[in-house]
């Protein structure tokens, strides 16, 4: 993209840290962002996919890096923000979309397997936002932005850390919201619906279904299929952008009307 | 521009957040057609979007009788050969408790708020369906989703909106329609020191309730006016059946 349109970009000047952004949602917002005119922090446990991502925005023009950390370590997201600061100057967006899905009821899901979900899914978005709030702080605002999901409103079969993980990140989005607007701070949750990325079939497989038959199954909602990692990126870029600037504490629905007939 | 080509009609578009997203949509490139009851504002409002070299007509409509609405569809249409976005907006609000609201207020309010939005969104969808596309956007509220002091026609109706979006997100989904609501706070509208007046209450008391949210301050017209965009482009091709919180954080808690 030409400099020019760059700078008219509905990000231009902004700083943004994307978790788990070397596939999927995470990946197609980094690209998006990025063509926004936004600097790009990236962050994945795949550190191949990861410098590719880095590679595609670096080789278009954008400012990027990635790095390989754990999101799960105090340390690592310290790490991460203090060079995020002191390459970029600031951080204007955070992205918490790291996340990982088993399908399992209580009765077959391994004690480590509930510990893991609810590491890499909720307690890295309170590690790195704690890191990251106070420079928000400093800076006079941010924008905060969590994925959850649809079983972060409603419940689903054979998922049930998963649905914790996800309704506890819709919580955790509205009690900071409550904590940190008073400080400009923005707070939101993403609820995709099914959407055509890696965990899709990721899913398909722990349930030991064909990942055609299972791919058609999540089409049946009202727009009759399911959603690109290009969609929901959409809707993280009008989270995170001056667009929704009295949007905080809510949970926006991109799920091609799966949940009209929920709760 | 984000709404090149499109054709949006508008209810409630002389003033607050109706007008607010006439002239947004004007700018990204909408025709819009803007609906109301008071005819020098409609006017008004229509006159600067063209004066700003886009294109507007204002259609004296009452959104509670089903020929203006079918007449204001069909006026939209001979205008501008298409219809993309409804935005259901008409609505009106008088604070008042089961005991206090008489048959008429309670009429008035479901008629224009809920009513409305069913008469605009029957006669919209024929030819929304007809082209495989079209998107519905309903004006709800905070009270549409939790319930508020003195206001038992405002948030009867205002949920209903809400779960009127929803099934007609089911019934029309496979037909290309996207049908979303928003959920504003307090905005800085006209509607709001009437209520101020209408309860009683001291305008500065009043705001300073109003502004008791995490953001500290009430919404303005153009920020719902912006969510409203993001429902009505492409950039939300994904979403139907939702309502969007827009709100300061207000009902965060």
């Amino acid at each position: 993209m030409p400099l020019q349109e760059k700078l008219a970009g509905r990000l231009s000047g902004k700083v943004a840290v994307i978790t788990g952004a070397a596939s999927g949602i995470g990946r197609a917002t980094a690209l998006l962002f990025s063509g926004e005119g936004a600097s790009i922090v990236m962050v994945d446990v795949n550190a191949d996919a990861g410098k590719r991502v880095e590679d595609e925005i670096t080789q278009s023009g954008g400012q990027a890096f990635f790095e390989a950390i754990d999101v799960t370590s105090t340390a690592d997201c310290r790490r991460l923000v203090e060079r995020a600061i002191r390459e970029f100057g600031c951080i204007d967006i955070l992205f918490n979309n790291a996340g990982i899905i088993r399908r399992a009821t209580v009765l077959d899901l391994p004690e480590a397997e509930w510990d893991r979900v609810m590491d890499v899914n909720v307690k890295s978005i309170y590690l790195l936002s704690r890191e990251v709030i106070p420079h928000m702080q400093k800076a006079g605002g941010g924008t905060i932005i969590n994925t959850a999901s649809g079983w972060g409103l409603t419940g689903g079969a054979k998922a049930a850390v998963y649905c914790a993980s996800k309704g506890a990140v819709v919580l955790l989005t509205k009690a900071m919201a409550i904590d940190h607007g008073p400080q400009n701070i923005r707070v939101n949750c993403i609820c995709p619906g099914d959407t055509d990325t890696g965990m899709l079939r990721d899913e398909a497989q722990q349930l030991g279904e064909d990942s055609s038959h299972f791919l058609a199954e999540s089409a049946k909602r009202p727009l009759g299929r399911v959603g690109t990692p290009e969609e929901i990126a959409q809707a993280a870029l009008y989270l995170a952008s001056d667009t929704s600037s009295f949007v905080t504490g809510a949970a926006l629905v991109v799920d091609g009307g799966g949940l009209a007939g929920s709760i | 521009m984000r709404l090149e080509n499109k054709v949006a009609l508008i209810t409630g578009g002389t003033s607050g957040i109706g007008e607010a997203v006439a002239e947004l949509f004007a700018r990204e490139g909408a025709k819009v057609a803007i609906t109301g009851r008071n005819e020098s504002r409609g006017h008004a409002v229509t006159a600067r979007v063209l004066e700003a070299g886009g294109s507007a007509i204002f259609l004296r409509t009452d959104v509670r009788k089903a020929a203006e609405c079918r007449r204001a569809v069909d006026e939209t249409l001979r205008s501008f050969t298409r219809l993309d976005i409804l935005f259901n907006n008409a609505g009106v609000f008088f604070p008042q408790t089961a005991l206090e609201c008489t048959e008429e207020e309670w009429d008035l309010q479901i008629d224009i708020n809920l009513k409305g939005t069913f008469l605009m969104s029957k006669y919209a969808l024929t030819p929304m369906i007809a082209q495989g596309s079209g998107v519905i956007i309903n004006n709800s509220s905070g009270w549409g989703l939790v319930g508020g002091d003195k206001a038992v026609a405002y948030c009867a109706s205002k949920g209903g909106v809400v779960l009127l979006t929803k099934a007609m997100a089911i019934d029309h989904g496979r037909q290309g329609i996207r049908a979303n609501c928003i959920c504003p706070g307090d905005v800085d509208t006209p509607m709001l020191p009437e209520d101020a007046r209408l309860r009683g209450l001291d305008w500065k008391t009043y705001l300073a309730g109003c502004e008791n949210r995490p953001l500290g301050r009430i919404g303005t017209v153009d920020e719902i006016a912006k969510a409203v965009l993001f429902l009505a482009s492409d950039d939300s091709s994904f979403m139907t059946g939702t309502a969007l919180v827009v709100d300061g954080g207000g009902t965060a808690d």
